[in-house]
């Protein structure tokens, strides 16, 4: 075992970036969708705008960023370990010094279980999202890109289907990526300094 | 220097400041436009008529006064022979019916047969007492009530169209006296038309301020910006005629075939409809320019009237509008065989008179508001009606989302209760006003009232009659509020929205799917109870010894 930067500099902008954006759309969408009165519509589709303007330039260096140093391959998946990383979360995680099975790399820094839940938030959960909203922001111009036939009704339930995954997603990785590790706080604390305990 | 010194200065600096910062707003184009707008409302005629002998007088009557016009302005007569306020006639292109004053039914007084002298009150004529007045009459065309700018003239509420010529009392009993005006200082006065002498009629249909419309009424004469943007008499100070552009007297921009949208934007000479009678005609179809929701406000255009958000709220200026009127009730005398009264609780209005029923007035009310497309659809006088519980529209707003030449526009929904055959199923034309003994308001007799009123229509009554419910819907354009007071997102955008009734499309922050909501809001909330129990078990089990 030993201590690498296992996140980078930008990959921890990124990630917390996202994260405060995400929190801040889902604020906002929310009462857009109105759940509840906050801010008042026009405060509240004001600002979810701007949110998502910002977090789209985000993606647009993140997809640059993971493309260019190959990153991405740490969210291909693999079965291989995968069950007992769910026997892990499910069963060993109660027993008292039952090791993690999962051995992370800095080269495979995920495990299968993660590459999966982000995969998952990469290639289906933000894609619906951002496809969506943005239809729904660009309402007015459908006619003119020949989606004349859309219903805004349709898109709003796409994007509503969306931000709920999206909500389920921020639970369950708060829970798991904050509070699982040893000491419960670890994970937590590698994505704020970068470091981490790793395998060879 | 002492406490009291500083603040001296202080003030002093705020002064400058405040003196700078008027200089700065001075010169601002808003200020200089406006300055425009006052300089032309003073007259620029190239005439003062006080220095015609014609005019000199004296004159005994209104056609008189009418017959000096006409020596000058030779066509005048003739070209409001042609126009709606003469005729009181109106050709609806789109939906092939003959509207207008004289045939229209509606749920105020109902109609205007039999009830000439009453009505006619507010003709553009004289003399229009009964069914056989002459509409080739030159002279009896009245100039004077549209363009005097004495203020002094006014027409008889009971005069078909005449002033008093001599010292009356209306209403009967009342102790109001009605003075004969000095027609020669009243001709001499002639002027462009102004808010005050368009709203001398327009302000007060349905029989008294503020009855009909809801959106004009007498507190329009002199408004504040509060109350109307455009007609503040002490900003842009706008007269009717500045957007009910005219044209060989023929008055442009008529409730009886409502423009929804006025595609042609921003009138240019040559390009123009010849009205400015929309928002659009001066504004355009993007009128929204700052701040930076400019873009997103826009986006409305497409399905928003301008008016759904400009205006509010109508009966703004602290003048009640009626907006409903029961006419079954009508006819309760006192002991001595007068018409029971009884006052509203701000005492502003009769919330009950025995003469006309109940009725029921609001201030500053919220719009109802629907799709339009322009098309309004009268139920015509004889035209068999749906008496089986329902509200009996008097006319019917066409539009609908899926239409994308509708537009969401704002309505004052009058809601009445007035008499029908029940038999025949049609809406009557009772005969209210007149000395005889069928009048209604004479010996309030319905069936008396309205067998005359049909036989004079040339319509049949059976002899049974009924009161049925009706609504009568008014397009809100008047009354345009300050932009900051304009109706905000979530005035429309909200569960309990100005538009939570209206159907046919998905409006975010209204709209949602509810079963989607629920199943949403149950998977967050058990993936929240997973966690929680994990993280508990976890916390249980790690606290024992192993």
């Amino acid at each position: 075992m030993q201590t690498a930067l296992v996140f980078s500099r930008f990959e921890r902008f990124w990630h917390w970036t996202q994260a405060v954006l995400i929190i801040g759309l889902m604020i906002t969408g929310f009462e857009i969708h109105g759940t509840y009165r906050w801010l008042g519509f026009e405060q509240a589709s004001s600002l979810h705008k701007t949110m998502a303007w910002t977090l789209i330039v985000l993606w647009v260096f993140a997809i640059f960023w993971h493309l260019t140093t190959g990153q991405w391959r740490q969210y291909v998946p693999t079965g291989e370990n995968l069950l007992a990383v769910v026997r892990y979360y499910t069963v060993g995680i109660f027993q008292k010094d039952v090791p993690h099975p999962y051995k992370k790399t800095v080269r495979a820094k995920h495990n299968p279980l993660q590459r999966l839940a982000y995969l998952g938030f990469k290639l289906l959960i933000s894609p619906l999202i951002w496809l969506s909203g943005l239809l729904y922001m660009y309402y007015n111009d459908w006619p003119a890109l020949g989606l004349g036939g859309l219903q805004l009704g349709t898109v709003a339930f796409v994007h509503t289907v969306a931000a709920f995954a999206m909500l389920v997603f921020f639970i369950g990785h708060v829970y798991m990526a904050a509070f699982t590790g040893h000491p419960w706080y670890s994970y937590l604390k590698g994505m704020v300094t970068g470091y981490e305990e790793v395998e060879e | 220097m002492t406490c009291h010194e500083s603040s001296g200065v202080l003030r002093g600096a705020a002064i400058l400041f405040g003196l700078l910062l008027g200089a700065l707003f001075a010169v601002s184009p808003a200020t200089a436009a406006q300055d425009v707008v006052a300089k032309a409302a003073k007259s620029q005629s190239t005439a003062d008529h006080s220095k015609f002998k014609e005019l000199q007088g004296p004159f005994a009557n209104g056609p008189e006064v009418t017959k000096a016009c006409l020596a000058c302005h030779t066509e005048a007569a003739k070209q409001l022979h042609k126009t709606t306020h003469w005729k009181w006639e109106f050709y609806n292109e789109l939906t092939k019916q003959k509207l207008g004053k004289r045939t229209v039914v509606n749920n105020f007084c109902v109609a205007v047969a039999t009830n000439w002298p009453r009505c006619t009150s507010c003709h553009i004529g004289y003399g229009w007492k009964d069914d056989k007045f002459d509409l080739t009459s030159e002279q009896n065309v009245d100039c004077v009530v549209c363009h005097e700018t004495t203020g002094t003239y006014k027409k008889f509420p009971a005069g078909a169209g005449h002033p008093v010529y001599e010292e009356k009392e209306f209403p009967p009993g009342s102790g109001k006296k009605w003075l004969p005006p000095d027609l020669a200082k009243v001709a001499q006065s002639v002027g462009k038309t102004s808010r005050k002498n368009c709203g001398a009629c327009h302000f007060y249909g349905g029989g008294g301020d503020a009855v009909k419309h809801g959106d004009l009424d007498s507190t329009m004469t002199n408004p504040n910006i509060e109350l109307d943007v455009h007609m503040d008499a002490k900003g842009l100070n706008f007269s009717c005629s500045e957007c009910h552009t005219t044209g060989g007297h023929e008055v442009t921009g008529s409730r009886y075939a409502t423009k929804a949208v006025d595609k042609n934007g921003i009138d240019v000479p040559g390009r123009t409809d010849d009205t400015r009678a929309t928002c659009e005609s001066c504004h355009g179809l993007t009128p929204h320019k700052d701040g930076g929701e400019a873009g997103k406000l826009n986006d409305h255009t497409d399905r928003v009237a301008c008016q759904t958000c400009h205006i509010p709220a109508f009966a703004r200026g602290g003048r009640p509008t009626k907006m409903m009127w029961d006419w079954s009730t009508a006819g309760k005398l006192d002991e001595k065989g007068k018409p029971v009264v009884k006052k509203t609780a701000d005492g502003k209005e009769n919330a009950y008179d025995g003469m006309k029923g109940d009725f029921r007035w609001e201030e500053n009310v919220v719009p109802d508001y629907r799709w339009f497309n322009g098309v309004i659809k009268y139920t015509l006088m004889g035209e068999k009606i749906d008496d089986t519980g329902g509200v009996v529209p008097i006319n019917r707003i066409e539009g609908s989302a899926t239409d994308r030449d509708s537009r969401i526009w704002p309505f004052k929904r009058m809601e009445g209760k007035q008499p029908y055959d029940k038999k025949l199923k049609v809406l009557t034309v009772p005969h209210v006003f007149g000395q005889d003994e069928a009048a209604f308001w004479k010996t309030y007799d319905w069936p008396k009232a309205i067998k005359v009123g049909m036989e004079s229509v040339g319509l049949n009554f059976s002899g049974e009659y009924g009161f049925v419910e009706t609504e009568y819907w008014w397009p809100i354009t008047h009354m345009v509020a300050p932009k900051e007071k304009a109706v905000a997102c979530d005035g429309c955008h909200s569960r309990d929205g100005r538009l939570a009734k209206l159907g046919g499309f998905y409006m975010p922050g209204r709209d949602s799917f509810p079963w989607l909501d629920k199943i949403g809001w149950a998977l967050v909330l058990l993936t929240l109870a997973g966690v929680l129990g994990h993280g508990l078990l976890r916390l249980v089990l790690s606290g024992r010894k192993g």
